[in-house]
């Protein structure tokens, strides 16, 4: 058995475990035991991965492993991973190992809540390991579902609209893209070949025009609502908002890079063509997205509603560099989305720590928060200026390559394109500065504020492990990049030769 | 032919000597012994079930109207699977005061429709087909109406019987045609004679309405919702999944035999009797507070489901339905043995009593959900890989646009699903409904479900050994 199953199995152990303990202590204690293992094996799993690369293994996909599963379909567990695909298991790690932190005061129904976190995490696990299209998109659809619960359980708000909002759009983006795998399989055969799922397998042959033309659109919107590609992206701010701490940590951080990775690892990937035909849509949505949701938070008041705005900027932003189809841009998205799920994950887990303690997220009736819990606020402070793309932090590598990638496009209308969708480094700036400001700065106007305590242990594990991925990427880029550059190259050359560039 | 040559029929001559010793234990047990007829009737049901497994030889009678193909044992299997999960769940039922005196014909009505359905299933021509039809009904109506003295038992009987009554003389109309034009009623026979014309074409329409009623696909659908509502509530279960599987099926395999000739044809009609059938439950199960309405219309959405496997018209199709049948009767069984529990002991049926369920009865909750996601197609359970194969065979055919709507119908299908799971976990209720101490068959049915919900989708192996056999077809 492959390290990569292991990615699953660990979840799913530990969910067996949970179930098994007596009260909330021992839960959460299984939980981060399990969360903690599954972060080492993540970790031993990137070292594994730089030593096979630096030995010299240049094959497409490492640590592969095939079974047999529906022969008549010719589905296989298939899985396997890239560069990529390590970087995004990782980052799920991460955010999963903080979330289960900061979510370590959760009372009601405690064990159900674990339950159900983590087996939306092994969803994702799943998703990132997967080569073979039903068993992604199964995991995709496991990765959903358990979300429904954790906000109308345990969300905040009118939880139960949002809940069902959230599980409906992203269930119906699934239903899109249900058809698209089925076209992509009904037309995989090579030649004297049956039909595949395989993702490296259809890659190597080219798929009819006419069918791309009709399912290209059906696969790239399917992940683009996961990915908040505007107009669908109406789920993520309410969803957000109603959701609990680390759900929205997880969601924000983990599940809507899902989106954007199905973006191009199948849409793009499998149907270049018609991705290069299509692109100008897409690109106009998501240039729409990064400003639109950009301006959305500056006039937010809530705290989550900001973030929420915020994310669908910048996942916007990581959809609209994919589309830009070169290297370097390719190159920032995959940074983006990492930055940008760290970032908003370390957003979420401190707004929820702020709300814990003033019981608003209403940023107008908190300030002064700096003065008494110096601690949460100087960690917000790092993540505003992260977010806004302050050199040293991991925003600004994300983003300089991005808006480099783009600006390499001569024609007027991607230029045109980058330039707006780079005012809203301006706009990220206004609506992060507002906030620290407001609530961070000034006179405390709550008598009460003075009576708050600093960060627990717990949620200063939580916050400092995310700080210090943030601060590690954004002072030494390099060794992300270069994982992530190897595995796009394939990507990159199916998508240039198709079109002879 | 001899007498070994009747063991072709061993699954259905089993079954009915299983009803007959039950008629005869019922006369020579006293009244304070009766109660142990419900035992033996799940221990002889169960050894039925087991015998279907035994290889089984395969062969044509009655000079071709009764035949037997591997498939069709693999589907009386799952019928017998499914038919035993519902003895199972109607026992505690059974046990009431109210049908202390009358429980044995129970079983003897329930195993004759099973019977008729396992005849029309191996039918070879249109009259055993009709047959075995008949024998599958009638019986249902006096199921239907076991609840004697509640009017909507009644009222649902008579609407059952004089339902299947009017679409048997349409159906039967079109055989009629069908048997004047070409003068045979074997199905073998007809295939190779069958050619466009417009007579073909009006019988098979009377022949497609016909079965479209009992399979309730819209816009023949009206009678159900009152059926089910009205029927007890294991009654309700049955009709809902053995004998629509039963329909589908054999509906499936005249298309396939009678009627591939027309086949552009048919392929219309169903496409958008398909579409109507999803669309039209679905938005009709939107409404419904009472559950067993609510059941009764995602049935019928999920019958528009079943088409999808049927409009394929090849083995894929066919293996894809015989597969979802089995998924959908661990599914269905399981939300209909939660509702006939908290039925049976609070009387509750309404959406809004489920309120807070999952604090009171938790084990009963998760089955629920996990049924339910299954219905809507959710992985990891079994109702995922039944969808996803149905949809493939579809695909297969070029049918995207339907599998478009099919997928959008499977989202609106889980936003009701959803509301149930709702009203279990999140809301809240000031009297919930009280925790109940389930006896070993309640268990027992239910855990059957649960675990053929996990099991059946990752074990690829079921999906192959139909598969194998489907292509025998």
């Amino acid at each position: 058995m492959g390290i990569l199953s292991f990615l699953v199995l660990i979840p799913t152990l530990t969910i067996i475990a949970i179930l098994f303990t007596n009260d909330k202590k021992q839960a959460r204690l299984v939980s981060a035991i399990g969360t903690g293992v599954q972060l080492i094996l993540a970790g031993v799993l990137v070292w594994m991965y730089l030593t096979e690369r630096s030995a010299g293994n240049t094959a497409q996909m490492l640590f592969t492993q095939d079974i047999m599963w529906y022969p008549t379909f010719n589905i296989h567990y298939a899985v396997g991973v890239d560069g990529i695909s390590v970087a995004m298991i990782a980052l799920t790690a991460v955010v999963l190992f903080a979330g289960i932190f900061a979510s370590w005061e959760v009372e009601f129904l405690n064990r159900e809540f674990f339950i159900s976190l983590i087996l939306l995490s092994s969803g994702v696990f799943g998703f990132f390991i997967s080569l073979d299209l039903f068993t992604m998109f199964l995991f995709y659809e496991l990765a959903v579902i358990p979300m429904y619960l954790l906000i109308g359980i345990w969300g905040t708000g009118p939880k139960e609209y949002s809940a069902m909002k959230l599980t409906l759009m992203l269930m119906g983006g699934s239903a899109f893209l249900l058809v698209g795998i089925l076209g992509i399989y009904m037309n995989s055969a090579a030649a004297g070949q049956p039909l595949t799922f395989n993702l490296i397998e259809i890659a190597k042959i080219s798929i009819p025009i006419e069918a791309q033309r009709f399912f290209f659109p059906l696969t790239f919107i399917g992940f683009g609502v996961l990915g908040a590609l505007f107009p669908l992206h109406t789920w993520s701010p309410d969803g957000h908002a109603s959701a609990p701490t680390a759900v929205s940590m997880l969601h924000a951080g983990v599940l809507m890079k899902l989106g954007g990775y199905g973006c191009f690892r199948v849409a793009m990937y499998l149907m270049p063509e018609a991705a290069h035909e299509m692109a100008w849509i897409f690109i106009i949505l998501t240039t729409i997205s990064v400003v639109y949701g950009a301006y959305g938070a500056i006039v937010q008041k809530d705290l989550k509603y900001i973030n929420a705005y915020s994310s669908v900027s910048h996942c916007g932003l990581v959809i609209f560099a994919l589309l830009m189809m070169n290297k370097t841009a390719m190159d920032g998205a995959i940074l983006q989305m990492i930055s940008h799920g760290l970032m908003t994950a370390l957003f979420f887990a401190l707004i929820g720590m702020i709300y814990g303690r003033t019981h608003t997220r209403n940023i107008y009736e908190m300030g002064g928060l700096m003065k008494v819990i110096p601690f949460l606020s100087v960690v917000y402070v790092i993540a505003g200026l992260a977010s806004l793309g302050l050199p040293g932090l991991s925003g600004f590598v994300a983003e300089m390559t991005v808006f480099v990638g783009a600006f390499q496009h001569a024609d007027t209308f991607h230029r045109v394109a980058t330039i707006i969708v780079t005012t809203s480094i301006v706009v990220t700036a206004v609506y992060i500065l507002r906030v620290v400001g407001i609530l961070l700065l000034g006179p405390i106007k709550n008598e009460e504020f003075n009576h708050f305590k600093d960060a627990k242990w717990f949620e200063k594990l939580s916050t400092i492990t995310l700080l210090l991925m943030i601060a590690a990427i954004g002072l030494a880029p390099l060794w992300l990049s270069n994982m992530i550059q190897h595995s796009l190259i394939p990507i990159i050359q199916k998508l240039a030769v198709t079109t002879g560039i | 032919m001899n007498l070994n040559s009747f063991l072709l029929m061993r699954h259905e001559i089993v079954l009915i000597a299983v009803a007959l010793i039950i008629l005869i234990a019922e006369i020579f047990t006293s009244e304070q012994n009766k109660g142990r007829i419900r035992g033996l009737a799940i221990i002889l049901f169960a050894l039925n079930t087991i015998i279907g497994f035994f290889p089984a030889t395969t062969g044509t009678l009655f000079g071709g109207m009764f035949t037997t193909i591997p498939l069709h044992i693999v589907v009386k299997n799952i019928l017998n699977i499914g038919t035993l999960i519902v003895l199972i769940q109607s026992n505690a039922w059974l046990k009431t005061e109210e049908n202390s005196d009358k429980f044995p014909e129970f079983y003897v009505l329930l195993i004759s429709t099973l019977v008729g359905m396992f005849y029309m299933i191996s039918a070879g021509d249109f009259l055993m087909f009709y047959l075995g039809l008949e024998l599958a009904t009638i019986p249902l109506a006096a199921l239907v109406a076991y609840d004697r003295f509640r009017s909507q038992s009644a009222e649902g009987g008579i609407k059952l019987i004089l339902s299947s009554a009017f679409s048997s003389g349409i159906m039967l109309y079109g055989i009629s045609m069908i048997y004047g034009m070409y003068g045979s009623i074997y199905f073998d026979m007809l295939s190779p004679a069958m050619a466009m014309n417009s007579l073909t074409i009006l019988a098979f329409i009377f022949f497609f309405a016909g079965m479209a009623f009992k399979i309730s696909l819209v816009p023949f659908h009206l009678w159900a919702a009152d059926v089910y509502e009205g029927a007890p509530v294991n009654i309700t279960s049955y009709l809902s999944v053995i004998s629509k599987g039963a329909a589908v099926f054999i509906l499936t395999v005249i298309l396939f035999k009678v009627f591939p000739t027309i086949s552009d044809l048919w392929q219309k009609v169903v496409w958008v009797i398909a579409v109507m059938t999803m669309t039209i439950g679905n938005l009709f199960a939107i409404r419904q507070q009472n559950l067993k309405r609510f059941i009764a219309f995602s049935s019928i959405s999920q019958a528009g489901f079943f088409l999808l496997g049927v409009i394929g018209g090849n083995e894929m199709g066919m293996t894809a339905i015989v597969y979802y049948m089995l998924v959908y009767i661990f599914s269905n069984l399981g939300v209909f043995g939660v509702i006939a529990i908290i039925s049976n002991k609070s009387g509750k049926e309404n959406m809004d009593d489920y309120n807070g369920l999952y604090h009171t009865n938790p084990m009963l909750s998760l089955t629920m959900m996990l049924a339910l996601f299954s219905l809507a197609g959710i992985p990891p359970v079994a109702g995922f890989f039944g969808k996803f194969f149905l949809f493939t065979a579809a695909a297969q055919k070029g049918f995207y646009i339907l599998v478009l709507i099919a997928t959008i119908n499977t989202i609106i299908s889980l936003y009701y699903y959803l509301l149930i799971v709702k009203a279990m976990f999140i809301n809240k209720s000031e009297n919930p409904i009280p925790y109940f101490k389930s006896d070993f068959y309640t268990k027992l049915g239910l855990g059957i479900c649960i675990a053929g919900l996990v099991i059946v989708g990752f074990a690829s192996g079921i999906w192959e050994t139909i598969s194998k056999l489907a292509f025998g077809m």
